[in-house]
Formats: C-alpha cells, sequence, structure tokens
C-alpha cells in the first residue's frame, strides 16, 4: 500500500475535533513524516488512542478467533454441530416434549451451552459453526459490493459523460428498491437456479445465494460515495502525469485512481459488515436464507422461535441473540472508529 | 416552483416506469421459471408448458411487459386461451396460490402495515429527535454520553432478537399486553382506539428502538452543528431567551435534515415491515411477502416489491418538494 504517488487527502488529515489534543512531543502524528505511512497504518495509529475502538477490535478478533477455530473448539468439548441426541436421557419426554432436561438444558462439562430442544445438538459447537456461516457469508459478501461499488463508482466518476449517466442512474434505482422484500425474494429464487450449477451442493447452496444477493444489492451506496471521490481526484496531477506518460485508462483506473480511495472504500466496507451481518440473520430467521441442518446465527433465531421453544425457556433465543448483538455492535463500533481515523467529513 | 415541480414529477414518472420494467425482468426473466413455480411441486414437461401459455409466457417479453401495465389502467382478461378469467382493475395477476386477485390481497394487507408504521413512527420521531437534541444541549454531559452510549446499541439490536425479547417480556412472563391478532386493523374498528394500542404497542417498540437510534444520532449531530452557527449566537446576543433560541432559531434550521431521514423510512415503511410483521404475525404487506416468497407465489411478491419501491420513490420526491418549500436556496436551483 506504499506508493509514490501524491497522497491523497485521508492520509493527510487532521485528527478530528473531537478527539483530545495530545502534546506534540508524544504525538506520533507529529513526529512520524506523514508520507511513510499506509493506510492501515494511519488507521491503526488513530484507533490505537480510543479504548472504546480498541476494546471493539478485541472483541471483533475473538469473534473472528471464535469461528475460525469452531472445529476445535467443538472438538474440545468433545461434540459437533451436527448430531442429535433424543434419548429420553437428554430431552423431556413428558411435560414438554422435547425440551432439555434440567442437566442438558444449561452450560455443563459436558454441552458448554447446553442442548438445543428438539433435536439436542449441542449448542456451543452450533454457534461456533454457525459463526463460521453467518460471518463468511457477511465477509464474502462485503467483499462482493466492496469491488463492485468501487469499480463502478470509480469508472463512473473517472470517465465522466454517458458512462457516469448510465452507472449513476442505476446506483438511483438499486437505492430505490426496498432491500430486504428484495434479497428475501430473489433468494429462492435464486436458489432454484442455482440448483443445478457447481454452487449447488447441499449446505454450500444457500450460502453462495446469499452471498450473491446481499453482494449485489449493497453496492450502490458505497459507488456513489466512490464516484463523488474520483470526481476531485481525476483532475489531480499525478492522474495528468499519468496520462501524458501514455498510460491507459484502466492503467489509471486501476493504479492511480482506485489507490487513492481505498481510505473511503475502507470506511463503507468496515460498516457494510454488521449491515450484512444483521441481513443474514434476518433471511435465515424469516426461513429463506440458512437452513438447518447447517447452522447459522439467524437459523438459530429461527430455531428458537419455531415451536415457541424461547419461551418455554429464554436461554435458546439468549445464546444466539447475544452473540449477534455482541458481534454487530462490535463491528458497528469499530466502523464507526475506522471512519472518525480516515473520513475527513466525518464530525464527531 | 412550479417548473421544479414539473421537472421532478416528470423524472418520478421515468423513475417508477424503470422500477416496474426492472422487477418484472428480475422476476420474469431472471433466475426464475415463473411456469415451474405456478405449476407446483410434481409437474410434467407437459404441464410447464401448459402453464406457461396460462400465464400468457409464450408472448414475446415485451407485450408480456405491456400486458402486465394495461392492468394498472384498465381490467383485463388473464389465463390460457378458452380458460380466461376476468382480472378486475387494477389487475397486478393473480396469485398461484389462491388464484386471487393480488391488488385484493394487496389491499387487505395495507391497513395492517399502516397500522404498524404510524404508530412505530410516532414514538421513535418523539424519541429518537427528543433524546438526540437532549444530548445536543448537554454536549459531554454524563447524560450525553449515555444518550450516545444507548444510541450505539440501538442501532445494533437486529429486530427478531428484539421483537422476541419484547414478546417473551411483556406477554409471555409479565402478561401486560396480549399476543398480536389479526382482527385490529386500525383505531376505529368495534374495538376501539384502546385495543389498537395495545395490540401493536409491542411491534412499534421494536421498529422504534432501532429506528430511534440513527435518529438520535442525526439530530445530535446536526444540532450541535447548528448551535456552532453564527446566527445563533446572534439570536444569544440579542438577549432573546434560551428557550427561544433553541426551539425558534436552532431546532428550525438543524432539523431538515431528519425531515429527510423521516420521508424516507415512511417510504421504506409502508412497503411492510418484513421482519417486525413476521415476528408479530401482523398480515402486512411484508408478511404477505414473506410467505408468497417462500411458497413462491411470484405474482404476489413481484407486486408487492414493486409496490414498496413505489412508496420509496415517491417518498424521495416529497422530500425533495418539502425542501424546496422550505429552503429557500433549494428553490433556485
Amino acid at each position: 500500500m506504499k506508493r509514490a504517488e501524491p497522497l491523497t487527502q485521508i492520509q493527510s488529515v487532521e485528527p478530528s475535533t473531537g478527539s483530545p489534543p495530545l502534546p506534540p512531543a508524544t504525538s506520533p502524528e507529529a513526529t512520524a513524516p506523514a508520507e511513510a505511512r499506509s493506510l492501515l497504518a494511519t488507521a491503526w495509529m488513530r484507533i490505537r488512542r480510543s479504548k472504546i475502538a480498541l476494546l471493539s477490535l478485541c472483541v471483533v478478533v475473538a469473534i473472528l478467533l471464535f469461528a475460525i477455530l469452531a472445529p476445535v473448539l467443538s472438538a474440545m468439548s468433545g461434540n459437533d454441530p451436527y448430531t442429535s441426541n433424543t434419548s429420553p436421557e437428554v430431552l423431556d419426554d413428558f411435560q414438554t416434549p422435547g425440551l432439555p432436561l434440567p442437566g442438558y438444558m444449561y452450560p455443563s462439562a459436558q454441552h458448554w451451552l447446553g442442548v438445543e430442544p428438539g433435536l439436542g445438538r449441542d449448542l456451543f459447537a452450533r454457534l461456533a459453526y454457525g459463526g463460521q456461516v453467518s460471518l463468511t457469508i457477511a465477509l464474502l459478501s462485503t467483499v462482493v459490493s466492496v469491488v463492485l461499488g468501487t469499480v463502478l463508482g470509480a469508472a463512473a466518476g473517472y470517465f465522466g459523460g454517458k458512462t457516469d449517466a448510465i452507472i449513476s442512474r442505476i446506483m438511483d434505482l438499486f437505492l430505490a428498491f426496498p432491500h430486504l422484500l428484495l434479497v428475501l425474494s430473489l433468494t429462492p429464487i435464486l436458489q432454484s437456479r442455482l440448483r443445478d450449477t457447481p454452487l449447488g451442493e447441499g449446505s454450500f447452496l444457500p450460502m453462495a445465494s446469499l452471498v450473491i444477493i446481499l453482494g449485489f444489492f449493497g453496492w450502490a451506496y458505497l459507488a456513489r460515495i466512490v464516484r463523488g471521490q474520483v470526481l476531485s481526484l481525476r483532475e489531480r496531477e499525478f492522474v495528468e502525469a499519468a496520462r501524458s506518460f501514455g498510460a491507459s485508462h484502466l492503467s489509471i483506473l486501476f493504479r492511480q485512481i482506485i489507490p487513492n480511495v481505498m481510505g473511503v472504500v475502507l470506511v463503507y466496507a468496515t460498516m457494510l459488515i454488521p449491515t450484512n451481518i444483521s441481513a443474514e440473520a434476518a433471511l435465515s430467521f424469516l426461513g429463506v436464507g440458512v437452513k438447518d441442518p447447517t447452522p447459522s446465527w439467524g437459523q438459530m433465531l429461527n430455531a428458537a422461535q419455531s415451536g415457541n421453544w424461547y419461551l418455554s425457556d429464554p436461554w435458546f433465543l439468549a445464546v444466539p441473540g447475544i452473540m449477534l448483538v455482541i458481534t454487530v455492535l462490535a463491528f458497528n463500533l469499530l466502523g464507526d472508529a475506522v471512519r472518525d481515523a480516515l473520513d475527513p467529513k466525518s464530525s464527531r | 416552483m412550479m417548473t421544479f415541480i414539473l421537472r421532478r414529477t416528470g423524472s418520478l414518472v421515468l423513475l417508477l416506469a424503470a422500477v416496474s420494467f426492472i422487477t418484472f425482468t428480475l422476476f420474469q426473466l431472471g433466475p426464475s421459471d415463473p411456469a415451474a413455480a405456478a405449476c407446483g411441486q410434481e409437474c410434467t414437461p407437459e404441464r410447464v408448458a401448459e402453464a406457461r401459455v396460462a400465464l400468457g409466457m409464450d408472448q414475446p417479453f415485451f407485450v408480456q411487459y405491456a400486458d402486465y401495465i394495461r392492468g394498472l389502467f384498465s381490467s383485463r382478461m388473464i389465463g390460457a386461451p378458452g380458460a380466461q378469467t376476468l382480472c378486475e382493475w387494477p389487475c397486478l395477476g393473480k396469485s398461484f396460490q389462491t388464484n386471487e386477485n393480488v391488488a385484493d390481497i394487496i389491499g387487505r394487507s395495507l391497513p395492517y402495515t399502516f397500522s404498524m408504521a404510524i404508530g412505530a413512527l410516532v414514538l421513535w420521531t418523539i424519541t429518537g429527535v427528543g433524546l438526540g437534541l437532549l444530548a445536543a444541549l448537554r454536549k459531554g454531559s454524563p447524560v450525553d454520553k449515555f444518550i450516545v452510549g444507548a444510541a450505539s446499541v440501538g442501532v445494533s439490536l437486529p429486530i427478531p432478537v428484539t421483537g422476541l425479547f419484547l414478546l417473551l417480556l411483556f406477554v409471555n412472563q409479565l402478561h401486560l399486553l396480549p399476543f398480536t391478532t389479526n382482527e385490529i386493523s386500525s383505531p376505529f374498528g368495534p374495538q376501539g382506539p384502546g385495543a389498537w394500542v395495545a395490540n401493536y404497542l409491542l411491534p412499534w417498540i421494536a421498529l422504534a428502538v432501532l429506528f430511534s437510534a440513527s435518529y438520535i444520532r442525526v439530530t445530535r449531530t446536526n444540532m450541535i452543528e447548528t448551535f456552532g452557527e453564527d446566527f445563533i449566537r446572534t439570536a444569544r446576543a440579542k438577549g432573546l431567551a434560551p428557550r427561544t433560541v433553541t426551539f425558534k432559531h436552532g431546532v428550525r434550521a438543524g432539523i431538515t435534515p431528519v425531515v429527510t431521514m423521516l420521508g424516507m423510512d415512511i417510504g421504506l415503511l409502508l412497503g411492510g415491515a418484513v421482519l417486525t410483521e413476521q415476528i408479530f404475525s401482523v398480515p402486512g404487506l411484508g408478511f404477505t411477502a414473506v410467505h408468497a416468497a417462500i411458497s413462491g407465489d411470484l405474482p404476489v411478491t413481484m407486486a408487492i416489491t414493486m409496490l414498496a419501491a413505489f412508496f420509496v420513490i415517491v417518498a424521495n420526491v416529497v422530500v425533495d418538494l418539502a425542501y424546496a418549500a422550505i429552503d429557500p436556496r433549494v428553490r433556485l436551483q
């Protein structure tokens, strides 16, 4: 990311007015030459100063590790997310058929978070593997949106004229559509079409369709922001210089323009992740996203609601619910922090 | 002003046409086969072919689209030649599931969605703007920090979690409120406004928690910015009462972004609060859309998606017009 080109205004921006002024002697801002720092280093430097930002970063890393290490953690607990155990020793046979008996309902050495009602599967293993599914969908769909949004937004801003008019109108249209409704109605359709393709295998199908749909409907806002930035960037001297050396449009776009909007892109990517986590949860909760037996946090919420298990015991709602809230909150706070660190226009 | 309105309305019509066309394309030509969906699970190739004829899908795409749009303006015949039935105006096709006119289904769902939207709107505007203003007035104080913190948590609460939690607490545990019924769709029904409020209070709260959080943030940021402007200092220097400065000068100037947001959110919500309606079993547009989507009832999902997009676009224009009426700078453009 270290480049010899002129700096963007993002890299040379002063700390936002909200942060306390630091004595110049101890401030890394003042001592290190701004040119030598990459975007991520700048972000890190600013984030390090805020306790909330640091804490949310730690929580985000912990959640990512929790999801990545799902197989290891489940193996440590001696369970897996798919094996059901409906024996009368585990699940109630009498009063509320299917409800785990007291010894299996809550955390224990054998089942770290108890077992699921109905099928008696290990909740901890499902939560960890579900995190893998939820976060993979959220991160990959964010990548799709970010790539589409950056390239289309940059192309609109750079080429201007007809290209800009067409892309901008498409952006307007995408922003006008009620996302959840459209995503909701198109997901089953896409799934039925993908079923016969290599993407359509088993548990992979709902994940692939969610990534495609959430990614495809999430790029417009970012594209609009990137377009705005590029409109001013394309007039800058370094672009002129590249052009005079005979660089092609594509080369200028990808090697001069896009690297310079990465700050804004990073900010909006961080804010898109929690949106996509919530969207996955919403769709799976509604029964059109990830479906049983594949676990995801939305699917676990769906399982807690179906059969009104959460009314029998709030625990079944609390396990995926709290995990989801903590994750979205941590990503949101981190997004705020990244924005404060990198976006010169943020006013906080 | 007049030309502004005309131009905006003109672009509105164009955008609506584009939205209807794109929705139609996505559902008809896109990655779907409406005929197979209409035909159901056990379907032979012959029956799919029959279904294609019945749906008019043997016609060229543009003819199908033109037929669909024609239904918006007049009644038309629908179905296979020989077995045609009348689809009364406004014709949005017929449900694959019940063969009912889609416009009737939508008409039946709308009152529920309106009930959901109105109460939630009032609730979140009052709490969102009120708390945002309070935080801005007490900037930097513990009150401000608490409100900002609460707003951060609020935007991070997914509706399924809040909704189920509210149901669990107020209906199941405390027995304070009844579970929502689909018998009450307006405050003027036989049960009276009290029952209407009790019926929709929890969905309103669930929506308001999420929405008011972002209103708090926007109100606070804009009010802090406005309170720093010169005209506020001038008003203070003139010796006006602090209350007058805050409300007559500050709020009026700083509230415009909130008005924009409100307009957009009303548009969004009128298209159906999908999750909230589903959780509380309120049979509005969102609820209907979920069930239509799951059962592959394309005409219903398509019509609701289109309608929801229409609401958003119209809200957009209304906001622009309201802006032009409030702010003289907009009028000049």
